[in-house]
């Protein structure tokens, strides 16, 4: 069962997108609020993908992809960034620092899974 | 001694007589044999011939048979791929219409998940971000004694920066009115710093009764505008937000009343003491 990391400050859109990966791919899903709620979950379990919004408060998705990619013990775990922020130069940036894909909001359930299962391996 | 010679001659001519008949009998045999042969052989061409043609005619029903087989099998295999087509493309109908009710449970089990009105509101911005992809909107009140629609909140524009509208006043105050929704003409790509014409107006309504109403001003640039779940959305927005904002206020003002009267309770309890 794939373990799957939800990093989103809105409780809806981390209850929507759970919801969709428990629903749909019978992944093991973890939520984290910011990007530091998610540093802590990561140093207690093992995911094999990342989830992650860009704005949010503490810490924001791009550092957070940056600090994933720099440490060795998560460098090779896919991140996916789900924002609200559509525009080409966002994407290429957070691609430029580490990001595997781009998931401009409002989110296609269907689109989702199909990038979750690409880099499941699925 | 002459007699005996032509008895002699008489009987040779005898022999010779039967040997002939003997000799045109062995002939005849020879041609009946020949000619039966010959019959026979004729029977066993037409025999083997007859056999083969019957084969082939056998065959040649079997082709029919197997040719048609082929036929009806192709048409089978065209009405299960046809099938196969529609369950397919049903499929994704229903897991888009899974999806869609997902998302619409999601919104409602969120804004039904407290009674604290900044929550609720927060809720609301949050589906109209997240869900509908609204980057600039504003959320509006109606004041019962004013009848004027007060803005509450906002996403991208200054609450402060946004005008109050009378009861049927413009867009807004019609939609307040109508109890309808107002979606404009041309909504992909377009934005609108005039909060008089939004480019979506959806009223909030407990029944027939309009509480206030949600102005949208801009979408995000990668929103290709309205799908049925958007429409699906805003029906939700337009009942349950109501329902949710409408109980969050209530709640609100009896907890700050039960306060007052707890506060008043307690300054009798003490008087008595002084």
């Amino acid at each position: 069962m794939p373990n799957i990391l939800v990093v989103e400050d809105s409780p809806t859109m981390r209850q929507l997108v759970s919801f969709a990966l428990k629903r749909i791919q019978g992944s093991n899903v973890t939520e984290a609020i910011d990007g530091v709620d998610a540093l802590k979950k990561l140093s207690s379990e093992r995911f094999d993908l990342i989830l992650a919004d860009i704005n949010m408060p503490v810490m924001d998705g791009l550092k957070l992809v940056s600090l994933v990619r720099n440490d060795p013990n998560y460098k090779d775990i896919p991140i996916i960034i789900i924002t609200t922020e559509g525009a080409e130069e966002d994407k290429k940036r957070a691609l430029s620092i580490g990001a595997n894909a781009y998931l401009p909001k409002p989110i296609q359930t269907q689109e989702l899974i199909r990038l979750v299962n690409q880099f499941l391996g699925k | 001694m002459v007699e005996k010679e032509k008895n002699i001659l008489k009987k040779a001519e005898e022999f010779l007589q039967i040997f002939k008949k003997g000799e045109e009998f062995t002939t005849e045999l020879l041609k009946e044999n020949e000619r039966l042969r010959y019959k026979i052989a004729q029977l066993e061409e037409t025999l083997r011939k007859s056999s083969e043609q019957s084969r082939m005619k056998l065959y040649e029903e079997r082709i029919t048979a197997l040719e048609q087989e082929n036929i009806e099998l192709l048409e089978r295999f065209k009405q299960v791929e046809e099938e196969n087509k529609d369950f397919a493309s049903k499929y994704v109908e229903v897991e888009e219409e899974n999806n869609n009710l997902a998302n619409l449970y999601v919104a409602s089990y969120q804004l039904h998940s407290t009674l604290d009105f900044d929550e609720v509101l927060r809720i609301v911005q949050e589906i109209v971000i997240n869900l509908i992809g609204a980057e600039r909107f504003s959320i509006m009140l109606m004041d019962d004694k004013t009848n004027e629609l007060i803005p509450v909140a906002a996403e991208g524009v200054y609450v402060n920066d946004l005008p109050s509208f009378k009861l049927g006043e413009g867009i807004v105050g019609g939609v307040a009115r109508e109890g309808e929704s107002y979606f404009a003409q041309d909504i992909v790509g377009h934005s609108t710093d005039d909060y008089t014409l939004p480019l979506v107006c959806i009223p909030l309504k407990i029944k027939e009764h309009v509480i206030g109403i949600i102005a949208i001003y801009s979408l995000f640039t990668q929103k290709r505008g309205f799908s049925n779940i958007d429409y699906e959305l805003f029906n939700l927005l337009a009942g349950h937000a109501a329902t949710a904002i409408f109980s969050s206020k209530l709640y609100t003002q009896s907890e700050r009343k039960l306060t007052t009267i707890q506060s008043f309770l307690e300054l009798l309890k003490e008087k008595p003491r002084r």
